[in-house]
């Protein structure tokens, strides 16, 4: 069982942080791919149908090169197990002692797995990312489990329970839903922009009531203010959850002017910028320190980032452009394996989205899928079901996606 | 039917002594190997004309570029880098162009350094999937992979560490009488028991130690020896296989099951008729696999020989006599090589104070390459002596 840890000594050197081996074949990141969306996809034969793993470029039942990730059934029989007391890694050998199995698959293929101490005869295989980003299997025991207790497993999550949160706006419903998210995973303590201090917001009193949250003025778009910020408590942020935006309608025939796209780009893009550059290298700094290390950044995206919802064209851009900095983030972070988990809701049911038609995600099931998506270990989310749909169009044909998104 | 090797001989078997960390390229290995092997069997460098090489340190070379690296011109040239299955494939496959008249006499050499840092590098690279889909599971190397196999051997056949425990004693004991060998202590199974968990169930004295070190031995026909005047021993038969039994979910069995019948049957003799064994070891379960496979006794029983038999090189089964690689040390691709040269030592009276009392017929026998669960290359030789 996981303990709250003792108050850090700020006199002892802090670990530096170590991956596990990150080399993987091109055909094998297809494992990567799933892991990053928490499915469990193994490549199986078109022709002839069997499933196979360790990842190969032919079918070596039939030597169709027709061999495409598709989910599979997780069930599986462990056939052995060993605890390694050695490893020829420094990641693991810090971490010694680790347990593995063997698991013979319902679906087919024998495969190596972390395994969970639980883990009896009967198992669930998941891929998960690990710190180094890269897809691995983990065995569970069949019956559900507290992820965020398993030693081994926290090593593939970034589960909120006793860590420290930073949410970049609490004055919005998705930043209050998201509090309330976080303290319910038992997050450690939880710090809470809001840009304008001197005004009371919608919720504000409730937010103090709860143990642990602490309300400190950030605005994004004030580089001194972010400085400022990070100055006094990045060194104790153990997870990012950027969730602050500036949204407004139309596209570009319906507006005079760039000032509302540049205050979007000023809070989407260059908010994100701000932050990432006073908090990245601290949180860097702080990969494996101990239990409760830096271990992730949270960016509210939108499915919008994908394709251009031209009724909300400039909103769109300012996404896209997040979304191309999260992927730079994503790179920077890596070698300290801190998570940069991107999240694509469709429409959130706020007043900005007002004009568009149901189904739109509530502002508490998105927090709940930030929370679940850490707590998992995926980097990539798609909530709700329109944010489902299109990525299944833009996975399936970009192109016509544009051209329904513009109809 | 398998054509047999009617004509082919073995000789000149050469190790350079093994040391824990070279700081030496395996070219430097393989130079002393081939030097050795030259001298001890009366050869010049010009008249070499096949060469076979195995070996892991060689990168960016192949054997093709040792040639040019030593010198060599032969006409018929192989690269075997087959781990613990190599001295039986570079055998097999060098009989054959001796047989064909493709080659006079072919050296086989697998030599590798070892680095301080050499053994975690060829784990992280050994294959795809290794890289892919073993190596990111804690870096355990081999001894993860014959844990699960050595676990689930347990579970099945009810095999008890104490088994595995009177094998690596025995062998122990025989390396004593090698003078090469890393391992100059005696090891009681009271100390087997109590070493260090490595990767449970496997403990210390349960794994092979890399290290650096060089193989050799010659493949000629019988006139050509007698020519060179060098003793010989006869190769009566030999069998290699590749990813046998693919669908069984854990190895518990190899190629041998699949091919010793033709073994034997290309022999002319039985397991009973041997007079001592040589398995690839390293890891103490693959040599009751090995036992099994090959007929010694049935699948399973295992456990049961073990506990029937003595293994030194004087007891009722005279296994590993030179030590084998648990206590002589593991040297890459030459650990596939230390039982063949052990073979022909006892087989040509070269074996000094662990010889086998009139020993005439032995089997060598080889395992490499865990590429990803299991490993994939099996073979075997039986050869006879000529006293």
């Amino acid at each position: 069982m996981l303990e709250r840890p003792k108050r850090k000594n700020p006199v002892l050197r802090t670990r530096l942080p170590t991956l596990p081996p990150a080399a993987r074949s091109r055909i094998a990141l297809g494992l990567t791919a799933a892991a990053a969306m928490g499915r469990f996809e193994l490549q199986q034969c078109k022709d002839c149908g069997i499933v196979q793993y360790p990842p190969r470029e032919a079918c070596q039942s039939c030597l169709s090169t027709k061999v495409f990730w598709k989910l599979q059934p997780d069930g599986g029989e462990l056939l052995a197990r060993t605890v390694l007391h050695h490893s020829n890694d420094l990641f693991f050998r810090e971490r010694l002692p680790w347990r593995l199995g063997l698991v013979k698959l319902d679906c087919g293929p024998t495969v190596v797995a972390h395994l969970h101490e639980a883990a009896d005869r009967k198992v669930r295989v998941r891929a998960m990312l690990d710190r180094a980003g890269q897809a691995v299997l983990a065995a569970l025991p069949e019956q559900e489990i507290n992820m965020a207790d398993d030693r081994q497993l926290r090593e593939f999550t970034c589960d909120p329970k006793f860590r420290k949160v930073l949410i970049t706006d609490g004055k919005t419903a998705l930043g209050q839903s998201l509090v309330h998210a976080f303290a319910k995973a038992q997050a450690d303590l939880i710090w809470v922009g809001h840009t304008e201090p001197w005004k009371v917001f919608p919720g504000f009193e409730e937010l103090r009531t709860i143990p642990g949250v602490t309300l400190l003025p950030l605005d994004l778009t004030d580089s001194k203010n972010v400085r400022e910020m990070a100055a006094e408590i990045g060194a104790k942020v153990d997870i990012v959850v950027n969730n602050a935006e500036h949204h407004r309608a139309y596209g570009i025939a319906n507006r005079a002017g760039v000032e509302t796209a540049r205050a979007e780009m000023d809070v989407n893009y260059f908010g994100l910028l701000r932050l990432a550059q006073e908090l990245g290298p601290v949180m860097r700094a702080r990969g494996a320190d101990g239990q409760s290390s830096a271990v992730a950044w949270v960016n509210v995206l939108s499915i919008y980032a994908l394709a251009n919802f031209p009724p909300h064209g400039t909103f769109s851009a300012s996404k896209a452009a997040a979304h191309s900095l999260a992927q730079c983030l994503r790179a920077e972070m890596r070698p300290a394996g801190v998570r940069v988990v991107n999240v694509f809701p469709g429409p959130v049911d706020d007043e900005w989205n007002q004009l568009l038609p149901p189904p739109k995600v509530t502002p508490a099931a998105l927090a709940g899928a930030v929370v679940k998506a850490l707590q998992d270990g995926v980097e990539d989310v798609y909530p709700g079901d329109v944010a489902q749909e299109w990525l299944a169009r833009w996975r399936d044909n970009p192109k016509a996606l544009e051209r329904e998104l513009s109809a | 039917m398998r054509q047999d090797y009617q004509g082919v001989v073995v000789a000149a078997p050469v190790t350079v002594p093994y040391v824990r960390y070279s700081i030496r390229a395996a070219h430097w290995w393989l130079a002393r190997a081939l030097d050795s092997l030259l001298k001890k069997s009366n050869l010049s460098k010009e008249n070499l004309d096949g060469l076979s090489v195995s070996s892991f340190t060689l990168a960016p070379d192949t054997a093709i570029g040792l040639t040019q690296h030593l010198g060599l011109s032969p006409r018929w040239l192989d690269h075997v880098p087959f781990g613990g299955a190599s001295g039986v494939v570079a055998l097999r496959r060098a009989a054959r162009a001796v047989q064909a008249g493709d080659a006079e006499a072919v050296a086989c050499l697998a030599g590798d350094t070892n680095h301080v840092d050499s053994f975690r590098l060829t784990l992280a690279n050994f294959s795809q999937f290794a890289r892919d889909a073993v190596y990111p599971y804690g870096a355990g190397g081999p001894n993860a992979s014959f844990a699960f196999l050595t676990s689930y051997y347990m579970d099945k056949y009810g095999a008890k560490r104490e088994d595995f425990g009177k094998l690596c004693v025995a062998q122990r004991a025989n390396a004593l009488k090698t003078d090469f060998a890393l391992f100059k202590k005696p090891l009681t199974l009271d100390e087997y028991m109590g070493a260090r968990p490595i990767a449970e169930p496997l403990h210390l004295f349960d794994c092979v130690m890399p290290c650096a070190g060089a193989d050799a031995f010659l493949v000629l026909t019988e006139e050509k020896a007698k020519s060179l005047k060098v003793p010989f021993a006869r190769l009566l038969g030999t069998i290699e296989r590749h990813n046998a039994f693919a669908s069984d979910p854990v190895q518990m069995r190899a190629g041998w099951a699949l091919d010793r019948n033709d073994l034997y049957a290309q022999a002319g003799v039985g397991p009973a008729d041997m007079d001592f064994v040589e398995t690839y070891d390293d890891y103490p379960v693959i040599s009751l696999m090995q036992l099994e496979d090959l007929g010694f006794c049935d699948k399973g029983e295992g456990p049961a020989f073990v506990r029937k038999h003595g293994f030194t090189h004087d007891g009722t089964f005279p296994l590993n006599t030179g030590g084998g690689q648990l206590s002589v040390g593991q040297a890459g691709a030459a650990g596939g090589f230390l039982g063949m040269v052990e073979a022909i030592r006892q087989l040509t009276g070269e074996a000094a104070g662990r010889q086998v009392a009139d020993a005439k017929l032995g089997l060598v026998s080889g395992f490499g390459m865990i590429n990803f669960d299991r490993g994939l290359g099996s073979g075997a030789a039986i050869l006879a002596g000529t006293a």
